[in-house]
Parts: structure tokens; sequence; C-alpha cells
């Protein structure tokens, strides 16, 4: 178990915390860019009182440790709130009695309960890899974390390429997961990953794609620059000038990303790597205790991470009428003004969540083939139709507005 | 020597140059070199597991730290888009669908065999040995001084102008953007099926039936 954490920081350093620029709020001009590990760095360069090597082990520490808190409070809420919200969806309360109120320490119990799991590996597996894909799958989503603002000045690295980072470290996990598949050497698990991996590649052309629409409109890739970008509705600061209200298109292009993304976190109706009723439980079949856990905090966190995403390019980010009632009022720069935007953020990522558990418990498992059909035939072509639509529709606001 | 002892040996050795070249990255240049190297180490380590696993699955999984390593070089180099499209088209692209190839062959690690262990191994002590020897190389070597290079950019819109612009990359950028639709539609030829083929298969049920 120690030797598991062990590889689990030495994986998320390697892609994640490494990513951290833990040099407090770094007040650049907005869109300067920079690069977080060039410029960790410089900032390690002139020669201190203290070794730079125990600056450079604190800081990457010290961020692993924020990430995990961070991976561990997302999945103990969501895994709450999906049983609470599949309960009621079927008549039901869902755990009602675990900490008194609502049931609500029902995970932690469950986390104390995993922990206490034997940990098992299945004779004929592939140990090596059966013990590093737990690993490598949250080193990827600790990666895309470690590139999420979580306010205006609550950051690890201030990126221009944020949401290019974001995809492309978040990708990782899927090797992860297929390696999970392919080391149990059990045939569900081999289906599973089969399945997670032709998925995946299926769909992250149309992720990618339609992501763009709102990219074009807002002119940036900077998570921050783009919350930054929606506060003024055609010149009027009153934080509604959301990409999906100013250029409709990017309304076609969000529901696109949408199911584009429940495909990218294996969510129903897209769930096919771990389809229960046809599979056992996919590529996680054999694994167990805390380990088996891990791929459902990735998942959990994945959805956040997804729903933070779309929050930001489709619905505003930190912007909300009462951000902009606050930056007219004078209290912008505040700690409070942080702490709303930061609220506002995890309130809309888990609007997102909401909305993917209400889909699950609603919509029917699709079979394979259809999955592959609706990505490649039908989601990659309209997309791109969007974004045509979505440039035709910015040149002529610009040749109106000027 | 038993495979197993084989494979422990070439992964202490794997692991002590390393750890090797990290410690000596550390001394010479600080966090910078401690990085570099480990990069460096990731890179090749990721290399020779890739050649010397007897799995194919498993060679294709070590080619994992190869391309995280090129592209924590690339990000040292000061080019965040480089090293997360990097990522983004090796590991998550061309990786998985390498492996969704190559995953379906048995789990069986004795399948490749290693015929020319001898050459093999004098060829990797050698590379080894002038490894360790550069690493733990005595007296400071003068490198050659390479002149200053621009400044990399890693804005976006910079990035996204470089690509049309006509004095820089529109023609590299425009030959794989026809590179890649050639391959496309090429693959689509190969993989359809023609009203031939249906025909036959339908004869040749009826023939069984």
């Amino acid at each position: 178990m120690s030797i598991l954490a062990i590889t689990l920081s030495a994986g998320s350093l390697l892609s994640g915390a490494a990513a951290t620029e833990l040099q407090g709020p770094v007040m650049g001009t907005p869109g300067a860019g920079g690069n977080f590990l060039t410029r960790l760095l410089e900032w390690l360069g002139p020669p201190q009182a203290v070794p730079t090597w125990a600056i450079a082990l604190t800081s990457v520490l010290l961020g692993v440790a924020i990430l995990v808190t961070m991976v561990s409070l997302i999945a103990m809420w969501s895994v709450w709130m999906e049983r609470k919200v599949s309960g009621h969806m079927q008549c039901r309360f869902g755990p009602m009695y675990a900490g008194g109120w609502h049931g609500w320490a029902q995970t932690i119990a469950d986390g104390v309960k995993l922990l206490l799991k034997e940990d098992l590996i299945p004779k004929g597996a592939d140990r090596a890899l059966f013990w590093i894909a737990p690993a490598i799958v949250l080193a990827g989503i600790f990666g895309a974390l470690a590139a999420l603002p979580l306010s205006y000045d609550w950051y690890f690295a201030r990126m221009d390429l944020g949401v290019f980072t974001i995809l492309a470290l978040g990708s990782t996990t899927t090797i992860g997961v297929v390696m999970a598949g392919w080391a149990s050497n059990s045939k569900w698990s081999l289906y599973g990953a089969m399945r997670e991996a032709a998925q995946v590649i299926a769909y992250e052309i149309p992720l990618g794609i339609s992501l763009l629409c709102p990219l074009m409109t807002l002119g940036t890739f900077s998570l921050i620059d783009a919350s930054r970008e929606q506060a003024t509705l055609f010149g009027w600061d009153c934080g509604l000038g959301w990409a999906v209200f100013t250029n409709p298109f990017n309304i076609a292009a969000f529901v696109i990303f949408w199911i584009a993304a429940l495909a990218e976190t294996k969510r129903a109706p897209f769930d096919l790597p771990e389809a229960e009723s046809e599979l056992v439980a996919g590529f996680m079949t054999e694994y167990s205790g805390i380990r088996w856990s891990f791929f459902f905090m990735e998942e959990y966190a994945a959805m956040f991470l997804m729903s933070v995403v779309g929050a930001v390019f489709f619905f505003g980010g930190f912007e909300t009428p009462l951000t902009a009632l606050m930056r007219a009022s004078g209290s912008d720069g505040t700690l409070l003004y942080s702490l709303v935007c930061f609220g506002t953020l995890v309130l809309k990522g888990f609007a997102g969540v909401f909305l993917m558990m209400w889909l699950r418990w609603t919509l029917p498992r699709v079979r394979i083939d259809q999955v592959m059909t609706m990505g490649y035939k039908y989601l990659t072509p309209l997309a791109l139709l969007c974004v045509l639509l979505t440039a035709t529709w910015e040149f002529a606001r610009h040749l109106v507005m000027g | 020597m038993s495979n197993t002892h084989l494979q422990r040996a070439f992964y202490t050795l794997l692991a002590l140059a390393t750890l090797a070249a990290m410690a000596r990255g550390l001394a010479v240049a600080g966090a910078q070199g401690l990085l570099f190297h480990g990069f460096a180490a990731l890179t090749l380590g990721g290399a020779a597991m890739c050649i010397w696993e007897r799995s194919v699955v498993r060679s294709a999984f070590s080619l994992m730290a190869t391309f995280v390593g090129v592209a924590g070089l690339f990000l040292l180099l000061g080019n965040d888009f480089l090293a997360m499209a990097q990522i983004l088209i090796y590991v998550g692209g061309v990786l998985a669908l390498l492996l969704f190839g190559v995953m379906l062959t048995p789990p069986d690690l004795d399948e490749r065999s290693l015929p020319r262990i001898g050459g093999a191994t004098a060829l990797l002590g050698a590379g080894v040995a002038f490894i360790i020897s550069k690493v733990v190389g005595v007296g400071v070597r003068t490198w050659a001084v390479a002149p200053k290079l621009p400044e990399p950019t890693t804005r976006a819109r910079d990035i996204g102008m470089a690509f049309l612009h006509p004095e820089q990359y529109v023609v590299a950028f425009e030959l794989a953007a026809f590179l890649l639709t050639v391959a496309l539609v090429a693959a689509v030829y190969i993989a359809r099926r023609r009203r031939v083929d249906f025909q036959g298969e339908t004869a040749s049920s009826e023939g069984q039936a």
C-alpha cells in the first residue's frame, strides 16, 4: 500500500505536480502566458539560505497534497450525491443512517472499508502492470487538475494553453485503463479495455472540435481569460456575457461537447468499458480494495473536470451577476471576491455533475456499434458544421459591431 | 541464467543508471539538471525497455515513458505547446491506437525469445559502460555553445499566426493536412467492403445451407 502511494506520488510528480507553480498568486499581465516549469526553475534559481532541492521537494509535496485532497473531496461528495440522486429518481431515499443527517458519512465509512479490504492480485495477472495501472490513471487526472484555475487568483500555473493542457493530460488516463484491462488477464477486463480505447479515440475528435466554437467566440485557450472575456455582454459588465448567449451556435456545440464528454468519462449511456450487466465490471473486474476505488476517484474527478471545462467555456466560468455586482461595488481583488468566484465555479461544476447523473439514471446504455456510429458519422460532421457556422457568426458580428 | 534473473539484472541496471544520471544532474546544474537528467533517463529507459521486453504489450506500454520523457524535455526547453501536443497526440492517440491492435496478442511473457543473447548483452554492456563513463567522467568538459535561440512562445495566438504565416510554417502545415487527408482516404478505401464481397458472402452461406 505504501509502495503504491510512492508510485502514485512519483507518477503525479512527473505529469502533474511538477507543473505546479507554487509562488503564490502571480500577477502577470492577462494572456502573458509563461511556462510554469521554466518559471518555477527561474524562481528556484537564485541561491538562498534554503537549498533549492528542499524548496523543490516541499513545493512538489505540497502540490501533491493539495491535489490528493481535492480529488478525495470531489470523489467523496460525488459518490454521496450519486447515491442520493439515484435513490430519489427511483422513489427511495438512498443512504440515510451513517453519520446522522441523510447519511452524509456513508462515503467516509466506505473509504475506511475499502482501505481495510484485502488487496488481491490474480494469479495469472501481469503483476507490474496491474500494480502501476491505477497510479497512471490517477497521475493523468492529477496533471489535468493542476492546470485548472480555482479562482481568478488561485491557481497552480497560469497557462495560456490551459484547456489544451487539460485535454492532453486528461487523455492519458485511457492508457491506464487499457493497461488495467490487459494486465488483469481476464476476458471481461480485456473487453472493457478494448471498448475504452475505441470509444475514447472516437470521441476525442468531436470533443476537441466542439470546444473550438467557444474558443473562437472568446479568442483564448486560457480558462482565466475565457472567464474574464465572458463578463461583458455587448459592452455591459453584467456577468452574463456567456458564450452561449453571445453566439447561438455555441448551444449546439455544447450539446455535442456534452455527449462527447460523457463518452470520455465513461459515464452512462456510454459506460461500455465497465458495463456491469455485460462485463461484470469491465476493466476493473479483478481489482479490489483501495486500488479499485482509485478508478472511481478518477471517474468522479474527470466528471467534475469536464463539467468545469464546459462551465468555463460555455457558461461564463467565474462570472455571474453576483460577481459583476461585487466588481461594481469595488470589492474586486479581495479575498471574498476570490471565494465567490471559487464558489461559483464549484457550483457550476457540480451542476454539470448532477446533469451527468440525471442522464445516467434516465438513459439506457447504447451498443458499441451505436457508440462508434454516433461518434464518427454524426457528431464529428456536426461539430465541424458548428465550427463553420460559429466562425460565420463571429465574422458577421465583427463586421456589424466593428 | 533464467529469464527472471535476466529481467531482474536489466531492471536493476536501468534503475541504477537512472539514479546515477539524476544525481549527476543535481550535482552539475541543480533542480534544472535533475529534471533534465530525469526526463532523459525516462526517454532512454523507456526505449531500452521497449526493445528488451519480450511481451509486445509491455513494449508498447513502455513507449509511454519515452513519450512522456520527450514531452518533459520540451517543457524544459520552454515550449508548452509542443509538450502538450506530444502528450495529446502520442500518448492519448497513437499509443492508444497501437495498444488497441497489439492488445489482442496473448499475455505470454516468453513469446519473443532472445536468440542472440550473447551479442545483445555485449552491446548493452558496452552501451551502459559508455554511459557510465560519461556520467562519472572526471574533469570539467567544455561544451560548444549554440547561438542564442529566439525566445519560444507559449501564447496560443502567436502559435496560430505562425502556422498560417507565409514566411513561417504554412507550407509544412498544409502539407501535413494534405498527407493526413490522403492517409484517411486510403484507409477508408482499404477498409471498405465492395458489393462483390457481400455477394460472395451470401452465395457461400447459401451453399452451406
